[in-house]
């Protein structure tokens, strides 16, 4: 075949030579522009946002931010991930956040040690027999729960038809209870050095053997690893097709024989899984769990994903969007830091930038509906 | 084999107290190109969602090469062998040509549940392949089709049931929506499709097309077949006679 055709109803001249830009330029030019701004602000005041600044440190970047810059996004991006896949399908997930305050205290309790500085723990929940244990234990009690809740949501917007909102609305309510419920509202503290190290270690090392490392970083490596493997789910998988086409047009999806409710059940499933993932990570670093954790990170991540172009009404964004997104979130916020600029500002811009990705949003879905 | 591709024995769906479809006693002959014309609100896709299990009938049997069928779905009667393309595009606009293709029965390089790996080089292949069969144009097979023009997107629909098709083509009203050109390719994919042999059913409103390409013409009124009409002995103002109640108001059967 040439590479220039001609051809199309009605002498339609195609060049397939020119290849569109993919979708995830615009937030990558977005990312890109932000970061200058606040680089240029930085140098207003003698100092820089990307840049090392300081004589007695021989490195070209500000490493300390860019670590921060990717850590802080890593728990709510991983649940970012699950978020992604959930909306493509046409669906929304409002409990994550309640579903890591479940996770957390459910997950910690089978990560407590028995002896704090020659102590008893004063924290401990159950008897002797819940005492340090290796740490996949609450690894895989943790991300049971989380499968669990995912499971329940899934299987109420598949199979009875509630809108997921409502559905989610429900989980969010209802996994907080569980919550507050645990340890009645007391918190769980004290994990094993096990537990403690899945995210204050240096994974990076121990899988290099040596060749790199990246101390406490831990929870940025998963989030970049999950976002890689996710991303590759999406694109090559017959399950990343179907959550394409059910989020495009769930009637032809259903009228293509694709298991429509089934593929929900297993979309929400791993939208909890991940966020169980993301809680493990999250009391692991704070080496305690408290019922209010994760309070609102459904809407981070869901901000994330909105601004990283995947759409509110299904079928369309990618993880890689998504990464994208998370990163103009945390360079915003990491930004206003530099500029010292107070936090009720930075949740004020927060609250707009959210609102303005949706508008976006809607936008992009008029222009493309005045098209066709 | 029997004698018959597909036949229904008073085949009947009834909404509530709406009569839809009414007694429909129709047979199609193997490699035979059936036209189904009839006014708005005739009972036209009705009567298709009956064969095809979109929707369970009220009454009546039906018969897929001479055994008796009970699809419970389309699923079900695309596993037989008959694609349809319905009125309303079963098509996901953020996905590509070769994807819409397979969509449902995607092509698999590695089993692995369902996260087994697709086989986008085989499917994208074969995509190509049923275009060039099909004689349709397409500018671009790794864009979404959310921008392709009302006559692309049916000429996608059409190609993938003539690709899948083995037994029994279906086709509810596909030039309804589409311009003079547009009209002439599927008319074009119609023609190919007898020179192959396969049997089809076509609902359309437009006349000059019924009798450029079928067989035989079967019009229904109210729920009901008034006419079973072979293309040579009959002309476009018999048709109207029949498609508006001039004549035929006893059934007819064939
Ligand atoms: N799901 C339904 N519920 C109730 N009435 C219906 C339904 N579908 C079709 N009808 C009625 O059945 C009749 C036949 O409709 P239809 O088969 O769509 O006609 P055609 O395709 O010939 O234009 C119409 O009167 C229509 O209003
Ligand atoms: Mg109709």
């Amino acid at each position: 075949m040439a590479d220039k055709q001609n051809h199309g109803i009605g002498g339609l001249k195609y060049d397939q030579s020119k290849t569109p830009w993919p979708p995830e330029t615009g937030v990558f030019v977005a990312l890109v522009l932000i970061t200058v701004v606040f680089e240029v602000l930085n140098r207003m005041h003698g100092t820089s946002f990307l840049f090392n600044t300081r004589a007695a440190v021989d490195a070209i970047f500000n490493k300390p931010r860019l670590d921060i810059i990717i850590l802080q996004v890593s728990i709510t991006g991983i649940i970012a991930l699950g978020a992604t896949q959930v909306m493509v399908a046409g669906g929304i997930d409002l409990s994550a956040g309640s579903v890591v305050g479940a996770t957390a205290m459910v997950a910690m309790s089978f990560a407590q040690t028995a002896m704090v500085n020659g102590h008893a723990n004063p924290k401990a929940l159950f008897g002797p027999w819940a005492m340090d244990l290796p740490a996949v234990d609450p690894i895989l009690v943790g991300l049971a729960c989380g499968m669990l809740a995912g499971m329940i949501n899934g299987v109420l917007i598949a199979y009875t038809r509630i809108p997921p909102f409502i559905a989610t609305l429900g989980m969010m309510l209802s996994a907080r209870g569980a919550a507050d419920w645990w340890s009645n509202g007391d918190p769980v503290s004290f994990p094993t050095q096990g537990y403690a190290n899945l995210a204050n270690g240096d994974v990076l090392k121990y899988l290099t053997f040596g060749l790199l490392s990246w101390p406490g970083e831990n929870p940025a490596v998963l989030f970049i690893v999950l976002a890689i493997l996710l991303s590759l789910v999406m694109k090559y998988t017959v399950y990343g097709k179907r959550c394409y086409a059910i989020g495009s047009n769930e009637a032809a999806a259903r009228m293509s024989g694709i298991n429509v409710d089934r593929h929900k059940v297993l979309v929400y499933t791993i939208a909890g899984m991940l966020t169980a993932a993301a809680t493990i990570m999250l009391t692991s670093k704070n080496l305690s769990a408290q019922a209010g954790m994760g309070m609102m990170y459904e809407l981070d991540a869901i901000a994330m994903a909105v601004i990283g172009g995947v759409s509110l009404n299904g079928g369309r964004g990618t993880i890689l969007g998504t990464v994208l997104g998370a990163l103009i979130f945390s360079v915003i916020i990491s930004g206003f830091t530099s500029i010292r600029l107070d936090a009720y500002y930075q949740e004020m811009v927060k609250g707009a930038i959210i609102v303005g990705a949706v508008v976006l949003d809607q936008w992009r879905q008029r222009r493309n509906a005045s098209r066709t | 084999m029997s004698e018959f591709v597909l036949e229904t024995r008073g085949l009947s769906k009834h909404y509530g107290g709406v009569h839809a479809l009414d007694d429909a006693n129709f047979a199609l002959r193997p490699g035979e190109h059936v036209a189904v014309v009839g006014d708005n609100g005739a009972g036209k896709s009705t009567f298709v969602r009956q064969i095809t299990g979109v929707e369970q009938r009220t009454a009546g049997q039906i018969f897929f090469h001479g055994s008796e069928v009970h699809f419970s779905g389309p699923i079900a009667a695309r596993d037989h062998g008959i694609e349809t393309v319905f009125q309303n595009l079963a098509l996901a606009d953020d996905l590509d040509v070769p994807s819409n293709l397979f969509l449902g029965r995607e092509l698999i390089k590695l089993r692995l549940g369902p996260f087994s790996i697709l086989d986008r080089k085989s499917m994208r292949q074969q995509t190509e392949q049923a275009l060039v069969k099909t004689a349709v144009k397409i500018p671009n097979l790794t864009s979404t089709i959310r921008n392709m023009s009302g006559g692309q997107r049916q000429c996608v629909a059409i190609a993938r049931a003539a690709h899948f098709a083995s037994k029994l083509i279906i086709m509810d009203e596909p030039t309804a929506a589409l311009g003079v050109q547009e009209t002439a390719q599927v008319e074009n994919i119609i023609r190919g499709l007898k020179e192959q042999g396969v049997p089809l059913i076509l609902i359309s409103h437009n006349l000059r097309q019924v009798f450029d390409l079928v067989d035989r013409i079967v019009v229904f009124r109210r729920g009901r077949i008034v006419a079973s009409l072979n293309r040579e002995e009959t002309d476009g103002n018999d048709i109207v006679s029949y498609i508006t109640g001039v004549k035929g108001n006893e059934d007819a059967y064939v």
